[in-house]
Parts: C-alpha cells; structure tokens; sequence
C-alpha cells in the first residue's frame, strides 16, 4: 500500500436538526471547529491553514478571513472549497496537498449552516437559471429524478431497487442517535408508498434538509502520530469536475466519481473490493447506485442484484454509511459531503460504538456535488 | 394539466444581450442556437466562445426543430411554486438532431412518454412568453 499522503488528527460534528432559530452559520463553524480541535488534542495556536466552504447570504465574500478573525486564527493557507457535497472530501486532499507544499502544518476543514425557517431564495444569474429554470425545472430533485429514469431505462433498474437503497440508510441510522431519523425506521414498502415528488423519486430517496456542521483537521502523518487520537490517513485520492447543469452531463448513468475513485485507488494501490467501509454520498439513491457501479463493485446493472448480494450494516460483509448516510443521518448543506469522512474516521479509529465494524482497514468515501458534476474520492487508512 | 400555462405567475429567463437572440428567436417561435465556424460543432447554451475548441467565430443558425428525448420526469412537487397550478408536468432532456442537448418542456401526447422518443419543436405561451417547448412525434 501506498505512504499517508497526510493525516486526520481530530473529528467535529454538530447533531443535526431541522431547524435553527436565530442561529448564524458562523457561530455553528465556531462550536464544530472547536470539537474537531479538541478531539485532536491540540491548542488552537496549532491551526495554520483553514479550508471553508461558501456561504451564501451571509458571508458572500472574505469567507476565510471572517471565519479566521471569528475564530481568532492567523492561518498561513487560507481558501474557499466549492465543489457542493463534494466540498469536505475535497478539504482533506487540498489540505493534505497544502502541507506537503509546505503552506502550513495542521488544516482545520469546516462546513457548517444554520437552517432558518424563511430562508430567502437564492438570486443566481447562470446558465441553469436562464436555462432550465423557465421550463419548470427547478432544483435537484428533477435533475436526479432525470438521472434515475436515464438508470432505469439502460439498466432496468427497478423502483424497489432504488428503495433498498434507502430502508438500509434507515436501518442504519437506528444505531446513531444524533441521525435524524433515529427511532424512524422505513422499509423498502414505505420509501414505495412515501408521494412521489418528480418521477420516478419518492420523497424517502431524498435526503431531508437540516442545520448541523461537521469539521475535521488535517495534518502531516508524522505529526498525527504524535497526537492523541491514532491517525487515520488519506493513502489515495481523486477528483473531476464535468459540468453543472444535467442538460450538460457527458453521461446520465455514470458520473465523473468513476474517475475519481479509479484515481484513488490507483494511488492507493488498493481495489474497490478491498474497503472494509463505504462511506458513499447519498444525496438521493440513485447516487449510490451509480457510485457502487461507477468503482466497479457491481456490473453496470446489477445494482439491485449486489444489493440483495450483500448485508450494509455494519455487521455486514458490505458496510455501507453506518451513520445512516445522509439519507439518514439529515443532509446539513455543504457539510452533509463532511459526514461521510467523519464517520469514516470513527470507523478507521475503532470509535464507532454499537455500531463498530469488524476489520476496519480501509475506508472509500465519496463526495458528489451538483447533478453528479463534482466528484471526489479519498481511500483513508487506519494507523 | 389543465391549466393554462401562459397564466403561470413562473420565473422567466434572465436574458443578457448575448443570449437575446436566443430569446427574440423563441418568442417568435423559431430554435436558434450557435453553430462554430472553426470547429462545425452546435453550440448548447449560447457563448462568446466555442466549448468544443475556444473559437470566437459563432454564428446563429435554426435548428430543425427535431430531437430526442434522453430522459424526462414528471413533476409532482416543483421547486418553484409559480409551477404548482400545473403540476404535474413534464420535463425533459432533448438531444437535439444538431447535437447538444437543452432542458425542455414536454407537452403531453396520447400515448405514454419514453426515453428515445422521438420529439419536435412546439413553442408554447408559458408565464407570459412563449418558450421552446417539445411534443412527442406521434407515430
Ligand atoms: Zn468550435
């Protein structure tokens, strides 16, 4: 296996929630920076670089250095990531790349937003808004329902397929109590009969909208070795960016994480079939269903086939989102691409609780942004 | 769908003086789109450069009209609400004959839609201005 290209030292994550009232997306950043830096056993001093998302309405620009001047840090790299739900996969790399440029030492990554209940709608001027907005399509849930009914037609992928997908999100969220479907099972029959919202998606396959944040901090491997918690290190990594628009997608069924991820492993010198977690981004289930094909874990389609196949549990052979994924754990905005690498984290250190795997070696994560636009992919390692 | 479309209180385009053309060619029932003079290749929202080959040399030119339906969904809950009064409706992705695909309208024919299907131009009144939606090809 390949050397740790750098190192997670420290974890932050806010328990999700429907709604904020009076909340700013900075005082969030604050509370999640400081458990990710505690965590990893060190004094604030210790962040020389931050990696921040954008923030639209309230901090429209100077993002890191409002975040940095809220957070009292002198940071020597400071920059804005904005790749969607790929956002924190794609931190961890940049910080990574950042320390071995030798621009800092020790990275806070930190996505968090408020959740307001009049939240204002977004005043974008681009080519979706000019372009797809006036003919009805408004929104990622037509994109992705486009996406699906693209899926099921070359593949005969079925909606009980898809549903699967999301009753074992469900089910996997039972054992995390700060999911915001704990205690809310739903079966594959319940995501069948939850309304449909755009053809051929039901309102179960996507994921529901909450405030939270998440923050991890990066630093060298040798420098993660010293500190408290074992280090779990980032071996390979991928990204592509192909689009924005789905009108504009070089593909329906297969996305720009397929080269992402063949990346990853290549650097990691490591095999899909090899990850003891799959922390893949689910913002709707036919993500998961074109992630799973797209690393070459199942034949283009048989997704519905590998499912029934295998156990995502984290007591299965194929333990996938053990947090619940976002479609059970709630999606905070940008920082729901964070969630998959936290728990990961979890998992690599053996901190996982009830719901701890067996053998927990290697973790893929994924993180997806837009309509399967942005795509970055991380194979981390346990020390 | 019942509704009258042209009654939708729905976001309309956000037209820049590039993009006009487009727009001027749509309220009167036509489909332009750029076609590159350097490469030959159409060219899928309009830009002061090629995608294809970074040439400057765009020219407007009709489309035919013709596309292909590369998939399509219909829409129970839009995102935006000015679209409620016709839910549910169709949208879908037309791959036209020249090439690039474009985000549309689909009206509704008599029989029931699919991917591959085969679509023509059919300008429609919607929110106040006419857009260039597709109707299914009847066979
Ligand atoms: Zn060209």
């Amino acid at each position: 296996m390949s050397r740790s290209k750098g190192a997670i030292a420290g974890i932050g994550e806010l328990k999700p929630q429907r709604l904020t009232q009076g909340v700013t997306t900075l005082e969030m950043i604050a509370e999640v920076s400081r458990l990710a830096v505690l965590d990893a056993g060190l004094e604030p001093a210790a962040i020389d670089g931050l990696l921040v998302g954008p923030q639209v309405g309230e901090t429209p620009q100077h993002v890191p250095a409002t975040i940095a001047e809220y957070l009292g840090l002198a940071p020597t790299m400071a920059n804005v990531v904005d790749l969607g739900g790929a956002s924190g996969a794609g931190m961890v790399w940049r910080a990574a790349a950042a320390i071995e440029a030798g621009m800092c030492e020790t990275v806070l990554c930190v996505l968090a937003n408020n959740r307001e209940e009049a939240a204002p709608r977004s005043p974008n001027r681009n080519p979706i808004r000019e372009f797809d907005v006036p003919f009805g399509a408004s929104g990622a849930n037509i994109s992705y329902a486009l996406l699906m009914q693209a899926h099921m037609a070359e593949y005969g992928s079925t909606a009980r397929d898809f549903a699967m997908i999301a009753a074992a999100a469900r089910a996997n969220a039972q054992l995390n109590p700060d999911a915001i479907f704990f205690g809310k099972p739903a079966d594959v029959e319940a995501v069948l009969a939850s309304p449909m919202i755009a053809s051929p998606l039901h309102l179960l396959e996507i994921v529901m909208p909450v405030a939270g944040g998440e923050a991890v901090v990066v630093t060298s491997a040798g420098r993660a070795r010293s500190l408290r918690k074992p280090p779990v290190h980032l071996l390979g990594a991928g990204e592509k960016v192909t689009h924005r628009a789905v009108s504009q997608a070089p593909s329906l069924t297969s996305g720009p994480l397929k080269s992402a991820m063949a990346r990853a492993f290549r650097q990691s010198g490591t095999h899909a079939d090899e990850m003891d977690l799959l922390s893949l981004y689910d913002c709707y289930t036919i993500m998961v269903a074109t992630t799973i094909k797209d690393a070459g874990l199942c034949a283009p389609g048989q997704f519905g086939a590998w499912l029934n196949d295998h156990d995502l549990s984290h007591k299965g052979d194929k333990p996938l989102n053990t947090h619940g994924g976002q479609l059970g754990f709630g999606q905070p905005d940008l920082a729901g691409g964070m969630t998959h690498v936290v728990e990961a984290v979890r998992q690599l250190r053996g901190e996982a609780g009830e719901r701890q795997i067996g053998k927990a070696g290697l973790a893929l994560v994924t993180g997806n942004g837009a309509t399967m636009s942005e795509a970055t992919a991380l194979v981390l390692g346990a020390a | 769908m019942s509704v009258d479309l042209n009654t939708l209180k729905t976001p309309g385009p956000t037209i820049t003086a590039l993009t006009a053309p487009f727009w001027d060619a749509a309220a009167e029932g036509r489909l332009t789109i750029q076609r590159c003079e350097d490469c030959g290749k159409a060219v899928f929202y309009p830009r002061p450069i090629c995608p294809h080959c970074w040439g400057r040399r765009l020219v407007w030119k009709d489309a035919s009209g013709r596309g292909r339906l590369k998939s399509f969904s219909e829409v129970h809950k839009p995102g935006h609400p000015g679209w409620l009064p016709a839910a549910p409706y169709v949208v879908g992705l037309v791959e036209l004959a020249e090439g690039p695909t474009m985000l549309s309208f689909i009206l509704p024919g008599t029989q029931s839609l699919h991917i591959g299907a085969m679509l023509l131009l059919s300008p429609t009144a919607i929110g106040g201005r006419i857009l260039p939606a597709f109707k299914p090809v009847e066979p």
